[in-house]
């Protein structure tokens, strides 16, 4: 097998991304799905605002805006936020650490499409009798009420990529403990890894409430369970726990690795150490705890008493301390530091009140006796899109632009990435502003119209006119990408020229072993520190030899396609004779791809020293 | 030390799953998966405390009503010693005595196979002697689901070294399958822990009502 990358036909190139073990076109394929569902998650966003634009509006139904509804919160929480989170996890972490993969590149491709799969399958529900309509919650009350299968497209979909998911928190988990290279302690890894690192951990235990949740609601819905049918015995409770028991620390999954993320570049274009590494290191990992002790901060109102609300409100208030304690990091990171206003920093600076605004209003929220003035109103919504929205999303965008050099070769246009950024902070604001004070005014959540003359009308107007501003943004981005991707520029080891971390190392994009020599850490910020010594690059720290990589595999592909195929055997088991059949076709589909995994010898190859030496132009040096 | 060497019982490392770097990740990342299948079995275990006994009327079998302790005992007994005879089939496979490992393999998944024949016995007996199903009640629900999952996990087990043993039978032991035994033998003790918490908070706090 050779080192060189050859120029190869369309249909090569797909096949080698279904095939791709590699976690670099794994990520890839990340951020092409998760954008995918970005974009059409961000469309159903549009239609709530246009729908919400005027009183007594008639451009959706009350039952399709239930449905938009749910999709927009599912999507963007599921298959958005999280893969694009994902794919930036996978393009940089194991290059942070020195790694030239990670610790399971199979499962790596295996998580990736059954993400992919489970995505596809729940938004095939639209096509097929309707989507899901009892909210990303999916209470079961509402949820057992539901006609049609919109609710087991929802149960079975995530089902599916929720085991993916499961599958990239361990796989990171694995990498970032064993394969660390010389020198890169614990204390020594970059915040990304560090908050890459206490995500996955949250994944390992959050995901397998939901996964039995899910199964309760699979049980009940198809095959005639009675977990939360009260006549027979059951408690629709159990269901709110199970979920939030998930969804509480689904949110700092979401929102640590993005803490890592700006703690990156706020280092880079500051020009200075980060401030109080090992205090950030620490409250990484006690917001990871403290995400454990909160979920029933969610369910105030179910009626569990004032002692268990209490102890919930405490815990919850809490976490506001560790993350002080970063935002007072960020900002002591940038003092006195030689600023460099990039795209990224912008979205970093934008970042720290935007989401102080949503930590504000979630200590009010915390307050359970204030909550229930707050409950269900649109004064939630604004909380969660503060935090969300102003953390996540601008997270990854910043995340975009600053990575994009190092993944793809080339620098998104600058100034098209000023314009993106302007347009979505103002946009993002004058969309979630507002909705504090409707909330406050009385309008509740999920409602699919109001009144006019009731104080709303000028809040919902605005509110929607940001919507656009969002929109217009984003497509600015894409067509950004568009331009950037056709001139094709491409860029050295280290566009940013302040890079400090392993990955600004080796080239742009690196050579698919990542390191040809796994090079030799000496401390925080690696790079920095050769940089300082006037040195041109790492140090190595082992001579020069073969490296094993692992063989392409189809079989990921196929084990996703047998789940698929089996949940709609499930979903129609009760409506047709054959649904039974494509049941078990499906089952057997995974199973044997299993089987041939288990049963094929496979050793990967090796790239071979020779081979390696001759390889100076593609560069791969440590 | 490669996947691909060949040893003898002389060269044949101590830990000879924790030999080679993917043998390490495979280690870790399978007591990691338990860590998850622990909060997995937690959440079942949770829904069935709040389930247990709730049923629609009166004429429903509640826990103290279903369980019989002789059949549960058996159960546990074959289960328990499966664990002991996959302790020693790695105790050989850390020996590299290929032959007494598959023999204590084959052990295992025979006792592990009586368990699941004495499990399906049973959930037979619960619905035609008590009409206790898995859509009768809550409680049937929750019962079936928690014992269910557990029984889908020894089916799954044995499946899983049964695959191992015949694909192996003529390669031998080398440092790419060993560390596959042990992460198995790992999954079947794992399986056994969860018995034990089921046989405690299902059948005895169960028969005591």
């Amino acid at each position: 097998m050779s080192t060189y990358a050859q120029k190869k036909g369309f249909g090569a190139t797909v096949w080698d991304y279904l095939t791709t073990v590699d976690h670099k076109k794994i990520a890839i394929l990340y951020l092409i799905a998760g954008g995918l569902f970005f974009v059409l998650g961000g469309l159903e966003a549009m239609f709530i605002r246009i729908q919400l634009a005027v009183p007594n509006n008639d451009f959706v139904s009350a039952g399709l805006y239930n449905e938009i509804l749910t999709m927009h919160g599912t999507t963007m929480i599921f298959l958005a936020a999280m893969p694009l989170l994902f794919g930036f996890m996978n393009a940089i972490m194991p290059l942070q650490i020195g790694a030239r993969d990670v610790a399971f590149p199979f499962v790596n491709a295996l998580g990736f499409w059954l993400f992919f799969f489970g995505g596809i399958f729940l938004n095939l529900s639209w096509f097929l009798g309707g989507a899901p309509d009892a909210g990303w919650t999916s209470y079961a009350s509402l949820s057992m009420a539901s006609e049609g299968h919109g609710i087991d497209f929802y149960a079975l979909g995530l089902q599916i990529s929720g085991a993916g998911t499961l599958m990239g928190g361990i796989n990171f988990l694995v990498t970032i403990i064993n394969m660390r290279a010389p020198g890169m302690t614990y204390m020594r890894m970059p915040l990304f890894t560090w908050s890459t690192f206490v995500a996955s951990a949250l994944i390992l235990f959050a995901f397998p409430p939901l996964t039995v949740g899910l199964f309760l609601l699979i049980f009940d819905r198809m095959f005639g369970s009675n977990f939360f049918d009260v006549a027979n015995g059951g408690n629709t409770v159990i269901w709110e726990h199970l979920f939030w028991i998930f969804g509480h620390p689904e949110v700092y999954i979401l929102v640590l690795p993005a803490f890592g993320i700006f703690s990156e570049i706020f280092a880079t274009f500051s020009r200075k150490r980060l401030f109080g590494y090992s205090s950030m290191v620490f409250a990484t990992v006690l917001i990871g705890f403290l995400g454990f002790m909160v979920w029933a901060h969610h369910m105030f109102t179910t009626g569990l008493g004032p002692i268990a609300n209490a102890i919930f409100a405490v815990a919850t208030m809490a976490i506001a301390v560790p993350t002080g304690i970063k935002i007072f990091n960020w900002l002591f990171t940038m003092w006195g530091g030689s600023i460099k206003f990039t795209t990224p920093m912008l979205y970093a600076v934008a970042f720290i009140p935007s989401f102080v605004g949503g930590g504000v209003t979630g200590v009010m929220l915390a307050s359970a006796a204030a909550d229930y003035q707050y409950h269900d109103s649109y004064f939630v919504v604004a909380h969660f899109h503060y935090v969300i929205v102003g953390g996540v999303v601008f997270g990854l965008l910043a995340a975009t632009h600053f990575y994009w050099p190092k993944m793809f070769g080339t620098m998104l246009n600058e100034t098209l990435g000023k314009i993106t950024f302007w347009l979505f902070l103002i946009g993002f604001h004058l969309t979630f502003f507002i909705q504090h004070f409707l909330g406050l005014m009385g309008m509740p959540r999920r409602i699919f119209t109001f009144l006019p003359n009731q104080g709303l009308d000028a809040g919902n107007l605005i509110s929607t006119i940001g919507a656009f501003f969002m929109a217009i943004a984003t497509l600015i981005l894409l067509i950004n990408i568009v331009i950037t991707s056709v001139k094709n520029q491409k860029v050295g080891n280290d566009p940013w020229e302040d890079g400090r971390t392993l990955e600004w190392a080796i080239p742009s994009p690196p050579p698919f072993y990542n390191f040809k020599q796994l090079p030799l850490v000496r401390g925080l910020d690696p790079l920095w520190i050769e940089k300082m010594e006037g040195k041109k690059g790492m140090t190595p720290a082992e001579p020069l030899g073969d490296i094993h990589m692992p063989n392409n595999s189809f079989n990921p592909f196929m084990i996703s396609l047998g789940l698929f195929v089996a949940a709609f055997g499930a979903l129609y088991r009760e409506d047709y004779n054959w649904g039974v059949l494509v049941l078990i076709v499906g089952m057997g589909i995974t199973l044997l791809s299993m089987f041939v995994r288990s049963v094929k010898d496979d050793h990967g190859f090796h790239i071979h020293k020779e081979d390696l030496l001759n390889d100076d132009d593609k560069g791969g040096k440590a | 030390m490669h996947v691909e060497d060949k040893f003898t019982a002389e060269t044949w490392p101590a830990a000879p799953e924790k030999q080679t770097l993917e043998g390490k990740n495979k280690f870790l990342g399978f007591w990691l998966f338990l860590g998850g299948e622990t909060v997995l079995f937690a959440s079942l275990f949770a829904t069935y405390l709040a389930l247990k006994d709730k049923v629609p009327n009166a004429e429903h079998a509640l826990a103290k009503d279903l369980f019989e302790l002789p059949i549960v005992f058996v159960a546990t007994m074959l289960l328990l010693t499966s664990s002991l005879t996959s302790v020693y089939a790695m105790y050989h496979m850390k020996n590299f005595n290929f032959k007494k490992m598959q023999l204590w393999l084959g052990l295992t998944v025979l006792l592990g196979f009586a368990f699941l024949l004495l499990e399906i016995y049973e959930f037979n007996h619960y619905v035609h002697e008590y009409h206790h199903t898995f859509t009768s009640s809550a409680f049937g629900s929750a019962f079936y689901t928690l014992v269910g999952f557990h029984g889908g996990h020894v089916a799954f087990g044995l499946l899983w070294i049964v695959t191992l043993m015949v694909r192996n039978a003529k390669r031998g032991l080398d440092l790419y399958n060993a560390p596959k035994f042990y992460v198995a033998s790992l999954y079947w003790h794992f399986i056994d822990v969860v018995w034990v918490f089921i046989f405690t908070v299902v059948y005895l706090m169960g028969m005591v009502g």
